[in-house]
């Protein structure tokens, strides 16, 4: 009972967030509506029991991702925001049509999905990691099964944080 | 019922208030104990030895005029300090003042709630926090705060790489990322971890003047350097509001640097049956003693060192601390693997 | 009582407000946040089977996500203020250098 109304008060105001970081005509309040966006999918994901994950994303997303926006957005705004000028081609209202249509096509196949009498086993015993604890087997798993793509995403970041300086530099 | 929500809210509200009331009475420490180093007085009007000045200061600024920007950004503009001011409340939630007592009868934990992933908690709200500066800046509408805003929300992103580093080799060393179980790891390693791990203290305590813009890392808001900094157009009680979160932000890092390094609630030699006699000394006692002299420590050097220049300060955390905490964490990890083979 | 289908009508919706987002806007900044949004939708996707089935790596996959997330948004801006330097405009629709 608690979770069901902890899960629809999160997921309104994540929809709610999401629809104003499209919506919103000013950048920065976009920007701010993201950060909101992102600290309740934070909540949401400490519901689930993945509480390392929640302060990763609060962390990483929210509080360095999201600053980055932010930057860039003070760094290049405009007297004049680029929606002003109509474009006579743009079908806007067709589109949202569209994408209604297409959000209504997945949530079917979602619901038909699950209400088959054959569902996944759904397994009650913990998996065999020999840690316990969310962190820990967060920990074990990336540095034993998954130690390549931990080490892959690690050079990664660091060809990006050099792409992004070689990018952001005003002469080499 | 009342275990799990009378006693926890009990606390906040105990904690709260002796935060806030704490962050007000900084003010009145820090202009004491400058005025000390510079061999005058300080405060001494109102109230006997200036105690009551404080509380002047709070009535002053919340009868002052609210002055809010002819073009500025109305909302942002008023929740920036309030973004500013709740990271650094929020993070009680995790520090421990205590162990377990027994409080008329029943059993209480002297901290509001353990998590365990306490430490990347602290690490996750501060850098939320980042975010009153830029907006401060930004919803000024003007050209000197917004300057001032990215100067100091570089410059706190900047040292958050370094510390978040340190705390790494802190959890590597004690093996939890709850703030409880550091202290219980050191409590059975018998040493501090200030002891333990040096450098990684030294860059925490270096890196957290930085995170707070204190001295001498203070140019984004030092008076004779852009009018100001980031909370020029603020007046009144929002500008307060930016000082208490900078002083509250303070007694957070004092309070996370005696939990991860000195050891927390622990007093001096926990295991040596000798010493027991300290143990009339209250554990939260020795807590507050702790981050008292880290506090202590933070004003000393805003009263004795002189401001580095913005470009000298971000050559320090990216030229310096970073690669000094990734060597430490490199040198704590070997060790850690030769003392278990 | 949750189950995972709620989840996924939530992943959903955040994916559809996403990807509208990417199409009817027209300032590349708001595109790139809403391609965050996309991401933020498949891992709420990723977390909660995670938490179905028990099996923690589908929050290793997600850590995976927001790192590959990371280093995009950062090359991404940097692409843009290099753009911002030369042409003076972040409308997409202006970004047409190399149309013949």
């Amino acid at each position: 009972m608690g979770e069901a109304i902890a899960f629809y008060t999160l997921s309104a105001f994540i929809i709610g967030f999401g629809v104003l970081v499209v919506s919103t005509k000013n950048t920065v309040h976009s920007v701010l509506f993201l950060v909101l966006n992102f600290l309740f999918v934070a909540a949401l994901y400490v519901m689930l029991g993945a509480q390392f994950l929640a302060v990763i994303q609060i962390l990483v997303y929210a509080g360095g991702i999201v600053v980055l926006y932010l930057f860039v957005v003070m760094l290049v705004n405009l007297k004049r925001p680029p929606e002003s000028h109509h474009d006579p081609h743009r079908r806007t209202r067709l589109g949202l049509g569209l994408a209604a249509a297409v959000l209504v096509e997945l949530v079917a196949i979602v619901a038909y999905g699950f209400a088959q009498p054959a569902a996944a086993p759904v397994a009650a015993a913990q998996s065999a990691l020999p840690v316990s604890g969310n962190t820990e087997q967060v920990g074990w798993l990336l540095y034993t099964s998954y130690l390549i793509p931990f080490e892959i995403a690690s050079m990664l970041l660091l060809v990006a944080m050099i792409g992004a300086i070689v990018l952001a530099k005003r002469e080499l | 019922m009342i275990n799990s929500f009378l006693v926890p809210l009990l606390k906040i509200v105990i904690v709260l208030n002796a935060t806030l009331v704490g962050v007000t009475y900084m003010v009145l420490l820090e202009r004491k104990v400058i005025a000390w180093a510079q061999s005058r007085l300080g405060p001494m009007r109102v109230g006997p030895y200036g105690v009551l000045q404080p509380i002047a200061d709070a009535v002053k600024l919340m009868i002052k005029e609210d002055i809010t920007p002819v073009r500025a950004d109305k909302w942002v503009f008023t929740a920036a300090p309030i973004i500013s001011m709740v990271p650094a409340l929020i993070v009680y939630a995790v520090i421990p003042f205590g162990p377990e007592v027994s409080l008329f009868g029943r059993k209480v934990t002297l901290y509001i709630t353990d998590i365990n992933v306490g430490l990347l908690y602290i690490v996750s709200v501060t850098s939320v926090g980042v975010y009153g500066i830029i907006l401060a800046g930004w919803a000024s509408n003007s050209k000197y705060p917004l300057l001032a805003s990215l100067r100091a929300s570089a410059q706190l992103i900047s040292y958050e790489v370094a510390v978040t580093l340190t705390l790494v080799s802190v959890i590597l060393v004690s093996g939890s990322l709850s703030m409880v179980g550091i202290v219980n790891a050191q409590y059975n390693s018998r040493l501090w971890f200030a002891f333990i791990q040096p450098v990684a203290f030294l860059i925490f305590f270096i890196g957290g003047l930085a995170e707070t813009n204190r001295a001498p890392f203070d140019l984004p808001e030092a008076e004779q350097e852009l009018t100001g900094g980031f909370h020029t157009e603020y007046s009144g009680m929002r500008f307060a509001l930016f000082f208490l979160a900078e002083y509250a932000n303070m007694i957070v890092v004092s309070s996370v640097a005696t939990t991860l390094f000195l050891g927390g609630w622990l007093r001096p030699f926990p295991n040596i049956a000798f010493l027991h006699f300290l143990d009339i000394i209250p554990s939260w006692a020795w807590f507050l003693l702790k981050s008292f002299l880290f506090l202590y420590i933070f004003i000393w050097v805003r009263a004795t060192l002189p401001r580095y220049r913005y470009d000298q300060l971000m050559r320090l955390g990216w030229k310096v601390l970073i690669p000094l905490a990734i060597v430490n964490l490199l040198v704590t990890g070997i060790v850690k693997v030769l003392l278990l083979v | 009582m949750i189950t995972p289908t709620h989840y996924m009508v939530l992943s959903a919706a955040l994916f559809i407000i996403g990807v509208v987002g990417v199409m009817a806007r027209r300032n590349i900044i708001i595109i790139f946040m809403s391609i965050e949004l996309i991401l933020n939708a498949v891992n709420i996707n990723l977390v909660a089977f995670s938490a179905q089935l028990h099996d923690t790596v589908g929050q290793v996959f997600a850590i995976f996500v927001i790192a590959v997330a990371a280093a995009e948004a950062a090359v991404g801006l940097g692409i843009i203020l290099a753009f911002y330097r030369n042409k003076e405009t972040v409308n997409i629709d202006e970004m047409n250098l190399m149309r013949w």
